[in-house]
């Protein structure tokens, strides 16, 4: 079959448009979680189908046991200290029962309850209204469960602050540098203009390390892999009843609460 | 067609110089947020939007009611609108820079904002959002363009503008319906999860866009020769009342829900904006003055004698914008906000930085406005001085 080379033309450039088309079409209709790293993983970087955490409230008895917690975390993420509600930059902190779950408490029930202290942070929902409402995949879904930011793609709408029902973003109102006392040169600092939150310790994981969280509550948080039926988290989700915040809304956070009470939990 | 907005009076310049100076301050308000980060706005991480995203959503508003003038006239040949059928485009067009102006304002990081188009990801509202308003202000500066410099030709507009017209008329719903699902998508909002929150979008937006349109006519008819037709103000002015019966019926609609069902979550918003909550009532003086404005305004224009005064109008038309202002910019936008995800309430207000830059944007609103009604209401002085004409010697050109 001879072909001239207005025909040749013809067709490439009309399989290359098919081409182009077809991978675009599979790549906007995919619905398989954006994957990026910034390294080449380790090969001892801890893995999961999703990972969750399970605080067990029992464990935090003073003070102490919640500002060692938030102290790890946040100096090692560089964190500033703004010592103002409105802008205050946070990725875990404690509030109330009240507070935490809106809607659970009653007029009968005693106030050491409704003001005892719970740790928040990011729930790393199943399906993350943050996500979902973002302009620019800027905070996106590692396949393991993650919900994780690209500080360097944010664009600072807020979008994701509005859409989140758990307070668990915060906003660099201003450049945070000035506010960070001891920077950890392991881990970038932010820029004004950006979203951040928790973002389950992926740097340490991919080093095989746990959350720094975990490692400083001394017990009182525990992860792992919620897909796992061996896991940690899960013989402690069947073992304990454990609460989440706002089931409700259908976003399925991935941290669980047990309520205490149980010594050996 | 545009160098008749380079002759005016010294009315026209003594204006045009005033909007660049309140433009110019709000541009210096700017460097300073630019520089420093949104910390000199009032916003905050608990109300995360605040007074620029309530101009944005009032203003898509405005900007789609250029439909009320498009369908009559495009598709019921009502011919009564064949005037003002071009300050309502225009007006669009100056509704949308505004709202893109507002939304560039309120971005962290405005210098990435590429990165909407780089990445675009069609499972945001924002990304639609961003499609729909660039298309409509695309539209309008085509539909509007090419009919008026057919008019100055005094030939009819080319037919290939035809579908372009017809196809403003859905766009123009939808500009405000996806910013409806900005807001009516988000879990544990709850006074923006309300499935009627497009309906009430595009009542109050219906009400309060041809409101400013009558009143924008009555200024164009003080300073120049140009004369949208009593008929036309007359007809606007009842689209007025009945949208703005519409969108009072609809909030409503909103209070019945949420007060007969009596869930805490749904009733504690619009306690905050009408009552107060917790002993926190900054919005409430607003809300109350809205409200006095609404019934005010719907009273005055619902009753024929003083629709038809035209010396009364203006004021019921000022009642009603500024209540729709009121009610869907800063009341919609920080209501959702209140109580906060740990049902706390934070209040906010706007600074004085962040109100000049509301103002700068404004003012380049205006600008583009006066330069668009110049060129408009020039071409319309020309056409008919020209029939005036052609009327005493009898001939043609």
């Amino acid at each position: 079959m001879s072909m001239d080379r207005r025909q040749f033309l013809k067709i490439t450039g009309v399989s290359t448009i098919l081409g182009i088309g077809a991978v675009a079409g599979v790549n906007g209709l995919s619905r398989s979680p954006v994957e990026a790293s910034q390294v080449e993983p380790s090969p001892d970087a801890l893995k999961a189908k999703r990972w969750g955490f399970v605080i067990d409230m029992s464990k935090f008895r003073t003070d102490d046991d919640f500002t060692r917690v938030r102290h790890a975390c946040h100096s090692i993420h560089n964190v500033p200290d703004i010592d103002n509600p409105k802008v205050e930059i946070k990725w875990i902190w404690k509030d109330t029962y009240e507070h935490t779950f809106p809607g659970q408490e009653s007029k009968y029930m005693a106030e050491e309850m409704k003001d005892k202290p719970f740790m928040v942070l990011c729930n790393h929902c199943d399906n993350p209204p943050c996500v979902r409402v973002c302009p620019t995949k800027a905070t996106f879904k590692r396949s393991d469960g993650i919900v994780m930011m690209d500080m360097h793609r944010c664009i600072g709408c807020r979008f994701c602050m509005a859409a989140c029902p758990f307070g668990a973003r915060s906003f660099n109102f201003g450049d945070p540098r000035p506010f960070i006392k001891e920077p950890n040169p392991e881990f970038p600092t932010r820029t004004k203009g950006v979203v951040e939150k928790c973002t389950f310790c992926y740097e340490r994981l991919a080093k095989g390390l746990n959350p720094a969280c975990v490692d400083a509550s001394q017990g009182g948080i525990v992860f792992g892999d919620l897909e796992d039926p061996k896991s940690e988290v899960r013989r402690l989700i069947s073992k304990h009843y454990t609460i989440r915040r706002k089931l409700e809304l259908g976003t399925e956070p991935s941290v669980y609460y047990i309520i205490g009470g149980n010594e050996n939990a | 067609m545009l160098e008749k907005a380079l002759s005016g009076g010294k009315g026209y310049w003594a204006w045009i110089f005033l909007l660049l100076a309140i433009i110019g301050t709000g541009f210096a308000c700017y460097l300073m947020q630019f520089n420093y980060g949104l910390g000199i706005t009032g916003m905050s991480r608990d109300v995360s939007w605040g007074f620029y995203i309530a101009q944005f959503t009032f203003l898509v508003g405005v900007a789609a009611s250029a439909v009320m003038m498009v369908i009559p006239y495009y598709l019921h040949d009502y011919k009564t609108f064949g005037r003002v059928v071009i300050l309502g485009e225009f007006l669009a067009i100056a509704s949308v820079i505004m709202c893109m102006l507002f939304i560039f304002c309120d971005m962290g990081q405005p210098t990435r904002v590429m990165n909407v188009i780089l990445h675009p990801t069609p499972n945001s509202v924002m990304f639609w959002d961003m499609l729909v308003l660039s298309g409509y202000l695309a539209l309008n500066l085509v539909i509007g363009w090419t009919t008026l410099g057919a008019d100055r030709k005094e030939l009819p507009p080319p037919s290939w503008v035809k579908p372009f017209i017809y196809l403003s008329v859905p766009w123009a719903v939808s500009i405000h319906t996806v910013t409806a699902f900005l807001y009516a998508g988000l879990p544990g909002r709850h006074l923006w999860l309300t499935a009627i929150m497009a309906a009430r979008f595009l009542s109050s937006a219906f009400a309060a866009g041809p409101a400013l349109l009558i009143l924008l006519a009555m200024i164009v008819r003080k300073v120049s020769k140009f004369d949208p037709g009593k008929e036309a103000i007359q007809s606007l002015a009842k689209i007025v009342t009945y949208a703005m019966c519409v969108n009072v019926f609809f909030l409503l609609l909103e209070v019945f829900t949420a007060f007969y069902s009596k869930i805490p979550g749904e009733m504690a918003p619009i306690k905050y904006l009408f009552v107060g909550l917790e002993g926190h009532t900054r919005l409430v003086p607003f809300m109350r003055t809205a409200s006095v404005l609404a019934i005010g305004g719907i009273a005055l224009l619902v009753y024929p004698n003083t629709r038809k005064n035209e010396s009364i109008l203006p004021f019921s038309l000022i009642a009603v914008f500024i209540a729709c202002w009121i009610d869907k910019g800063m009341g919609l936008v920080v209501g959702g906000f209140v109580p906060n995800p740990f049902e706390r309430v934070v209040e906010y207000s706007p600074t004085v930085p962040e109100l000049l830059i509301t103002l700068g944007v404004y003012g380049i609103g205006a600008l583009a406005l006066t330069i668009l009604y110049k060129v408009a209401v020039s071409v319309r002085e020309e056409t008919e001085a020209g029939d005036i004409q052609e009327g005493w010697h009898g001939s043609g050109h």
